[in-house]
């Protein structure tokens, strides 16, 4: 079986999977539910000055029948006293040593509010901190979370207050709602932090109530912004984490994914484009903790088919391909191709090709039954037609061996650029 | 007791052999209805097919994808417009239809995975929802002073009254029994059309106006067709297939042995289900959804041994393998490869029936094996066909009106050999199923006014 052991900053956990900083991790009781589940890590839900929250505070959005494709909360941070926030966080360590538990926190932006607070949590024994530099809703309009996170210099100053006042690794929460993920990963390493942690939440308004013309959730009529996370978030979070993996400038820091992982192979696809392990919020908040048996499994599994014996062996392996556009190679081609046995006749191969693509697949009638045949010299190999397809296996896109060799778009001889200057 | 005294002994018919909640249970809906809950998701499982087979394997060419989206979408009353606009009875036909045999059989999760999207539930879901508003959304074109006589208040008939009351003209409706509705109202096993749905359709089918109904007016009897075409514009014939086909065995005049349909009207129109006398032996002669629904309400108002004896093999059955199934998992044995030679009685009632094996001969033709069997049977019902009652219109005018088969002869129009007469659903050739009779009824009422104001 797959050693699935990490040490991710200098904190070591029996596996990856870590429940991120959010309800499921505010208190002794729930913390403790999901050690025993499994978990390999707490983030704990934020501590700071305890805040009051509204009803309600979560809002979903349903795909297809499917619950929860995206969530939203308008929470702040631990509505708990401080105190009693680190009593148990210092209880549940004592008794869980070979978990991770790392603090999230979030104190006004000075440096004495850190210092004070470092020095309190140091004394429980926690394994680390992470800085709430996240949140986009509520705690932003008081100048901490994402007001702090999306200004770089802010976060290098108290990346650097904290490495200062605490021998604990300090991990960096970064949040997505800014234009280039790289400028405050970047002030994180000159603050010198330990680690980043991304994606925090995306600022959202997730519905509106057309029965009452307010935004979802509904507080008493009104609505506010909320931070959107679940599966919908994903592709957001593997884009961040790839650019940070492959940015030289960051070079160092370790990498927690966060952003929609409900799955092993959610978690797989997070660690291998350059996460060193992940953290897990909405699945659990979907299912509740048990899902972690089958994360914990189903990553094994696959390592073993595989032949990866530790995370370190495919840990970071799609980096190096994951390139910018212009590093692409212009000459690659591929076909569709439609497997008639498999094909039901369903025609959305055809009619989405035709209404919204490159007119390449034809709709035939053969002896009176419906056949799809794609048009080889019209076909431009998007893929379309083979998402579309409600049958696995029926399209597949089929390279052309046309003999030309790798070329990127700056030596391609489309390239308007290259183009021989006509003769004066 | 001993066989042969079982068989001696008076006809075991009685009323009352359930409880109420067992009358009640047996009878609801065979398919319970879609929740508001479940409709979205089932409806999710639809692919939106471009050149959707399910619209080509649909008599009336309901947009099924289209529909089914819009339930998706919770747009219940587009869905419903989409159904109502192209068959007026897409409340019955989503009970009655043969789905499985029609567009849930061309639905390409058929194909795919063997569950195609519940399509009659779906439509089922959107015509309930929309006939709990009460709305009447179809409007009638100016007043054309054009009149037309239908005859027969059945799904043909009616689907071709609507039409042309939508298109400006006025109808009379002829029905020769009480209430309209033809098979939804009569034919069709109760459990498939609970409650008073099919009255309540009506309703709103006349609810657009325009139409007249003519109760207990059969025609032959009590109008003809000379008379009706030199009252009206125009005649549409929708006279169904009222007749059965007779049982030539001796023994068939017995009594106890009766045609399927008459008991299944009798049922549909029973007020106190507990007050209908059942056998408690019960053998039905017959391989089609008939015999199945004959067969499967005797079971359920209590018989205890109820057989379905068909001369060929399943796959020759009339009845569509869903059927089989529910009569099968209902506790109903189907005897294949049997047919009737005599019925047996005492007192002048029947109390077995004899039948001999068959089988095919090498020329594939069906032959008596010889040997035969006998099963006691305190009622025999006969479901082995109907057929339209003969030459309905000899009315002595002189133009023949053309017939073929018994039925009806009619080009693509539906227009008759008559000038004016037009004929659709089971009185002229066809599949002989409501969902056909319906898109008669519609292509009538276009021929119909073309005919009007050519």
């Amino acid at each position: 079986m797959a050693d699935l052991r990490t040490d991710f900053a200098g904190i070591e956990s029996p596996n990856p999977f870590w429940l991120a900083s959010a309800p499921p991790t505010d208190k002794y009781y729930n913390v403790e539910r999901a050690f025993r589940a499994g978990w390999g890590g707490v983030v704990w839900k934020t501590v700071g000055e305890p805040i009051v929250n509204v009803t309600s505070r979560y809002g979903a959005v349903e795909h297809n029948g499917s619950r929860m494709a995206g969530f939203t909360n308008i929470e702040l941070i631990s509505d708990r006293p401080i105190e009693v926030n680190l009593r148990e966080v210092k209880q549940i360590k004592r008794e869980w040593p070979d978990r991770a538990l790392v603090v999230s926190l979030m104190v006004p932006c000075d440096e004495e509010s850190w210092k004070a607070i470092l020095a309190d949590v140091e004394d429980t024994g926690a394994d680390g901190i992470e800085l709430n530099f996240g949140c986009p809703h509520g705690m932003s309009e008081r100048g901490m979370g994402s007001a702090v996170g999306q200004v770089p210099d802010y976060v290098e100053m108290v990346t650097a207050w904290c490495k200062k006042h605490t021998r604990m690794p300090v991990i960096v929460k970064l949040t997505p709602n800014i234009t280039d993920i790289r400028y405050p990963a970047r002030a994180a390493r000159k603050g010198n932090a330990d680690a980043v942690s991304l994606i925090n939440t995306l600022a959202s308004v997730i519905g509106v109530d057309l029965d009452t013309m307010a935004p979802l959730p509904l507080v008493n009529g009104k609505g506010t912004h909320g931070g959107y996370c679940g599966p919908a978030v994903k592709p957001v979070a593997l884009r961040m984490v790839g650019d940070l993996a492959r940015d030289p400038e960051c070079r160092g820091m370790g990498i927690s994914g966060i952003g929609g992982i409900s799955t092993w192979r959610d978690a797989a696809e997070f660690l291998s484009i350059g996460a060193d392990n992940v953290q897990v919020c909405t699945a659990a908040m979907h299912r509740g903790f048990k899902i972690v048996e089958d994360m914990i499994d189903g990553l094994s599994n696959w390592m073993d088919e595989k032949g990866y014996r530790t995370l370190s062996d495919f840990q970071g392996a799609a980096v190096r391909n994951y390139v910018e556009w212009g590093e692409l190679d212009m000459n690659y081609e591929i076909v569709a191709r439609i497997d008639q046995d498999l094909c039901i006749g369903c025609g959305l191969c055809h009619v989405t090709c035709e209404d919204t693509s490159h007119q390449s697949i034809a709709a035939l009638r053969v002896d009176g039954e419906r056949r799809y045949e794609v048009i080889d010299e019209e076909c431009v190999g998007c893929n379309l037609c083979m998402y579309v397809c409600p049958v696995d296996g029926c399209i597949a896109m089929e390279p052309v061996d046309n003999g030309k060799p790798y070329t990127v778009w700056a030596d391609d001889p489309r390239n308007p650029a290259n183009r021989p200057q006509a003769a004066e | 007791m001993t066989g042969e005294n079982a068989l001696s002994a008076q006809p075991d018919i009685a009323a009352g052999r359930l409880s109420q909640a067992e009358y009640a249970r047996n009878f609801d809906d065979i398919k319970p209805p879609l929740t508001p809950q479940q409709a979205p998701i089932d409806a999710s499982r639809c692919y939106f097919c471009y050149d959707a087979p399910c619209i080509e394997a649909c008599p009336t060419g309901i947009d099924i994808p289209s529909f089914i989206r819009k339930i998706a979408t919770d747009n219940v009353r587009g869905a419903a417009m989409d159904i109502l606009g192209a068959n007026i009875f897409g409340g019955a036909c989503a009970r009655v239809c043969p789905v499985e045999e029609l567009c849930e059989e061309a639905c390409v999760r058929t194909a795919q995975e063997g569950k195609p999207v519940n399509i009659g539930l779906l439509q089922r879901y959107a015509t309930d929802r929309f006939f709990e508003r009460g709305e009447q959304p179809f409007e009638r074109a100016a007043p054309t002073g054009k009149r037309i006589a239908v005859v027969g208040g059945g799904p043909a008939g009616m689907s071709c009254a609507h039409g042309l009351a939508r298109l400006g003209h006025e109808v009379t409706v002829y029905e020769a029994r009480p209430k309209a509705g033809g098979l939804n109202e009569y034919g069709i096993a109760a459990y498939k059309v609970i409650d008073d749905f099919a009255q309540r359709e009506l309703d709103f089918i006349l609810s657009v106006g325009g139409i007249t109904l003519e109760l207990n007016k059969a025609l032959g009897a009590d109008i003809s067709l000379a008379g009706l075409r030199r009252d009206y514009d125009a005649v549409f014939l929708a006279t169904g297939q009222a007749d059965v086909k007779a049982l030539e065995v001796e023994g068939q005049a017995l009594k106890g042995v009766r045609p399927a349909i008459d008991y299944i009207a009798e049922l549909r129109q029973a007020g106190d289900l507990a007050a209908l006398p059942v056998g408690r032996r019960v053998v039905v002669i017959g391989g089609g959804n008939t015999a199945i629904d004959i067969a499967v309400q005797t079971k359920r108002l209590g018989a205890e041994d109820v057989t379905i004896c068909y001369r060929r093999g399943p796959e020759e059955m009339g009845a569509t393998w869903h059927e089989q199934e529910v009569a099968q998992t209902g506790g109903v044995r189907i005897k294949h490869w049997v047919r009737p030679v005599r019925l047996h009685g005492a007192n002048g009632h029947v109390n077995s029936i004899e039948l001999e094996y068959t089988r095919l001969d090498d020329s594939g033709r069906l032959d008596g094996a010889g040997d035969t069997t006998t099963l006691p049977a305190d009622s025999v019902f006969t479901a082995i066909g109907q057929i339209p009652i003969a030459d309905p219109v000899a009315d002595g005018a002189g133009e023949p009106l053309e017939m073929s088969g018994g039925r009806i002869v009619v080009n693509d129009d539906l227009e008759t050999s008559l000038s004016g007469v037009f004929a659709g659903g089971d009185c002229i050739d066809g599949l002989d199923l409501t969902v056909q009779a319906v898109e008669d009824g519609k292509v009538a009422a276009r021929s119909i006014h073309r005919y009007l104001t050519r």
